[in-house]
C-alpha cells in the first residue's frame, strides 16, 4: 500500500513528464493529419533513401565510360539511360542527388545559422546595431540574388563546399528578419521578465529562455530554404557556374541536355524531373510544417 | 505623398552605395584581376598590360578606385567594354530593350492569369477547378524555370515544330512584329510560370479573406449584382496585399530572365551579364549588377508608393 503510493508521481511531477510528450503527439498528429505534409514527407524519404542507398545497389561508376553505349534510350542494362559519352543516366542521377541534398543541407546550416544568429543579436540589442543590421539585410536583399550568385561563384575557388557556402551565405537574410521580429515580440513577455528577475545573465536569456519559443518559424523557413537552395544549385551548375564536371550533378547533367534534345531527351527528362520532385517534397513539408507548428 | 516619394529616394541613397560597394569590390577580387580578359590574348605585351594598368588606374588602392569609379558612374559613365571598347551604358542600352520586352509580357501574362484563376478559384472554393489550380500551383512553385524551358524547347519546339525556340527574330528576316511575338511565346510562358503560381495562390487567399467580411454581406444585402460586389466591391480589397507581392515579383523576374533569355538565346541584359561573365569582360558585368539592382530599389519604392495608392487608409509620413 506505502509503495503504490510512493510510486504514484505528485501532481507537478506528472505536469513535467506528462505535458512535453502529449503537446508532441498533438504536433505530430497534425502535420500527419494533413495530406500535403504526408505526400512530401513521403517524397523527401524516398528521395533521400534512393540517393543515400541506391549507388551501393545500383554499383556502376558515374564516370565510367561504356563504348558499347553511347547516348542509348532506357533499357535493362542503363534503367535511365546512357548519355552521349556512355555513362549510366541513372547512377549519375543517383550521386548527383547526394550532391543536392549536401548543397542543400549545408546551405540551409550556414543560411539558417547566420540569419538566426545575427537576427537574434539584432532584436536582442535594439538600438544602432540594430538599425546597421537591417540597413545591410536591405542592401542585400536590393542585389537579384542569381547575379549575385554567379559573381560569388567566380570569386571563389569551385567546388561543392564553395557552391553550399555561397547559397548559403546569399540566404541569411529572411531568417534574419524571423528571428528578430521573434526576438522583438518575445522581449517584453513575462517570463522573459522573470528570467531577468532571478538574475540570468543576458545571452543566458538569449540562449535558453528566447531561443526555443522562437524557432518554429525558423523551422519552416529553413525547409523551404533546403528546397531553394537545391534548385539555386542546379541553376548555377546548369550555367556552368555550379558543381563542375566531372562531378555529377543534376543541373549540371542539364547542361548538354539542349544540345540532344531531340536524339537523347531521356537526358533532358530525368535530371530536371529529380529537381522537381524533390523541391516539391520540401515545399509540401515546409507547408505542412506552417500549419502544424 | 511627393514629400513621401522624395523621402525615399533620398533614403535609397545610402542604400545604393552598399549595393555598388559590394559589387565593385567583388568583381575586383575576379579571378586573373580586372583585365583577365587581355592576360589570354597572346598579342598583349607585357608593357601594354602595364600602361592599361596605370591609364584605367588600377594600380592605386581598391577604396580610391571605388570611389573614382563611383564619381563617373553617377554622371552615367560605367567605363569602356572590354569586348568592344564602346561604353557600357551603350551596350547594355542596346540589351535592355529585349529584357524589358521579355520581362514586361511575363509580368503582364502572369497577372492577368493570377487574377481570371485567383478569383474563380476563391469563387469556388472545394471545387474541382481550385482543387486542380492547388495542385498546378504547387508544381509551378517547385518547377526548376530552365528544366520547364528545355521541356517547353523539347515539346514545341523539337517535336511539334510549333514555334521557334532561339532568338527574339528569325535570322536573315527584317523584323517583323508577328515573327518577334512568335519567338516570345515560349519564353514568356516559361518565366512566367513561377510568378502565376504564387500570384494565383496570393489572389486566392486574399479574396478569401475579402469575401467573409461583413462589407461583402452589406453589399450582397443592398441588392447589388454579384459581378459588382466581386469586381468592384472585394476585388478591390483583395488587390492591395497582391499587388505587393506583384511588385517584388518583378525583382525575382530579372534573376528568371537571365536563366530564361540563357535558355532561349533571347539577347537580353541577363545573357550579356552571363557571356561577359564567362569572357572576364568586367566592366560590364559591374554595369548590369548595379543596373539590375537600382531596378530592385526603384521596384520597392514603387510597391510602397502603390500601397497608399490602394489603400488611402495608409498615411505616409
Amino acid at each position: 500500500m506505502i509503495d503504490a503510493l510512493s510510486n504514484q508521481p505528485g501532481p507537478i511531477e506528472a505536469l513535467a513528464t506528462e505535458a512535453e510528450p502529449i503537446q508532441r503527439r498533438t504536433f505530430w498528429h497534425r502535420f500527419f493529419r494533413r495530406r500535403n505534409a504526408v505526400i512530401g514527407s513521403a517524397i523527401l524519404i524516398a528521395v533521400t533513401t534512393i540517393c543515400v542507398l541506391g549507388p551501393m545497389l545500383w554499383a556502376k561508376n558515374p564516370t565510367a565510360i561504356d563504348f558499347l553505349a553511347f547516348g542509348k534510350g532506357p533499357s535493362l542494362h542503363h534503367l535511365m539511360g546512357s548519355d552521349d559519352l556512355g555513362r549510366d543516366e541513372l547512377t549519375r542521377i543517383l550521386y548527383g542527388g547526394r550532391i543536392s541534398i549536401l548543397v542543400g543541407f549545408l546551405s540551409m546550416v550556414i543560411g539558417i545559422g547566420i540569419g538566426g544568429t545575427v537576427g537574434a543579436i539584432s532584436g536582442w540589442l535594439g538600438g544602432a546595431f540594430d538599425f546597421v543590421v537591417m540597413r545591410v539585410v536591405d542592401i542585400a536583399l536590393s542585389i537579384p540574388s542569381l547575379f549575385l550568385l554567379l559573381l560569388l561563384s567566380v570569386v571563389f575557388p569551385p567546388g561543392v563546399l564553395s557552391i553550399a557556402f555561397i547559397i548559403g551565405i546569399t540566404n541569411w537574410m529572411r531568417p534574419a528578419r524571423l528571428m528578430r521580429s521573434q526576438v522583438l515580440s518575445l522581449k517584453p513577455r513575462e517570463y522573459v521578465e522573470a528570467a531577468h528577475a532571478i538574475g540570468s545573465p543576458p545571452w543566458r536569456i538569449l540562449l535558453r529562455t528566447i531561443t526555443p519559443n522562437a524557432v518554429a518559424p525558423l523551422i519552416v523557413d529553413g525547409t523551404l530554404l533546403m528546397g531553394q537552395a537545391i534548385v539555386t544549385e542546379a541553376v548555377m551548375s546548369f550555367l556552368g557556374f555550379g558543381v563542375q564536371p566531372p562531378i555529377p550533378s543534376w543541373g549540371n547533367m542539364l547542361t548538354n541536355a539542349q544540345t540532344f534534345i531531340v536524339s537523347m531527351p531521356w537526358l533532358a527528362i530525368f535530371p530536371g524531373f529529380m529537381v522537381f520532385v524533390t523541391v516539391l517534397g520540401f515545399n509540401l513539408v515546409g507547408d505542412g510544417l506552417r500549419d502544424a507548428l | 505623398m511627393t514629400v513621401y516619394v522624395a523621402r525615399r529616394l533620398l533614403l535609397s541613397i545610402p542604400l545604393l552605395f552598399g549595393i555598388t560597394a559590394i559589387i565593385f569590390f567583388l568583381a575586383h577580387h575576379l579571378p586573373g584581376g580586372p583585365l583577365a580578359m587581355y592576360l589570354n590574348t597572346a598579342s598583349v605585351t607585357a608593357e601594354q598590360l602595364q600602361h592599361l594598368t596605370v591609364q584605367l588606374g588600377l594600380d592605386k588602392p581598391v577604396y580610391v578606385q571605388y570611389v573614382e569609379w563611383l564619381g563617373r558612374a553617377v554622371h552615367g559613365d560605367f567605363g569602356r567594354s572590354f569586348a568592344d571598347g564602346r561604353p557600357v551604358l551603350a551596350v547594355i542600352f542596346e540589351r535592355l530593350p529585349a529584357t524589358l520586352e521579355l520581362m514586361g509580357a511575363s509580368f503582364a501574362l502572369s497577372a492577368i492569369l493570377a487574377f481570371a484563376v485567383g478569383i474563380t478559384s476563391a469563387l469556388r472554393r472545394d471545387s474541382l477547378f481550385d482543387y486542380a489550380v492547388t495542385v498546378i500551383s504547387y508544381a509551378g512553385m517547385s518547377m526548376p524555370i530552365f528544366w520547364l524551358g528545355i521541356l517547353a524547347i523539347m515539346l514545341f519546339g523539337a517535336n511539334l515544330h510549333w514555334l521557334p525556340t532561339a532568338g527574339m527574330g528569325t535570322a536573315g528576316q527584317p523584323y517583323s512584329l508577328s515573327d518577334n511575338m512568335r519567338h516570345l511565346i515560349l519564353p514568356m510562358c516559361v518565366l512566367a510560370a513561377f510568378t502565376l503560381a504564387q500570384e494565383s495562390r496570393y489572389v486566392r487567399a486574399s479574396m478569401l479573406d475579402v469575401v467573409g467580411q461583413d462589407y461583402i454581406r452589406t453589399a450582397r444585402a443592398k441588392g447589388l449584382a454579384e459581378r459588382t460586389v466581386i469586381l468592384k466591391h472585394a476585388l478591390r480589397n483583395a488587390l492591395i496585399p497582391v499587388v505587393t507581392v506583384m511588385t517584388l515579383d518583378a525583382a525575382y523576374l530579372l534573376s528568371g530572365a537571365l536563366v530564361t533569355e540563357t535558355v532561349f538565346a533571347w539577347p537580353g541584359m541577363g545573357r550579356l551579364f552571363y557571356d561577359s561573365l564567362r569572357e572576364g569582360n568586367y566592366p560590364v558585368v559591374v554595369g548590369i549588377a548595379v543596373m539590375v539592382s537600382v531596378l530592385v530599389v526603384l521596384l520597392n519604392i514603387v510597391a510602397d508608393v502603390l500601397y497608399g495608392v490602394l489603400d488611402p487608409r495608409i498615411k505616409y509620413h
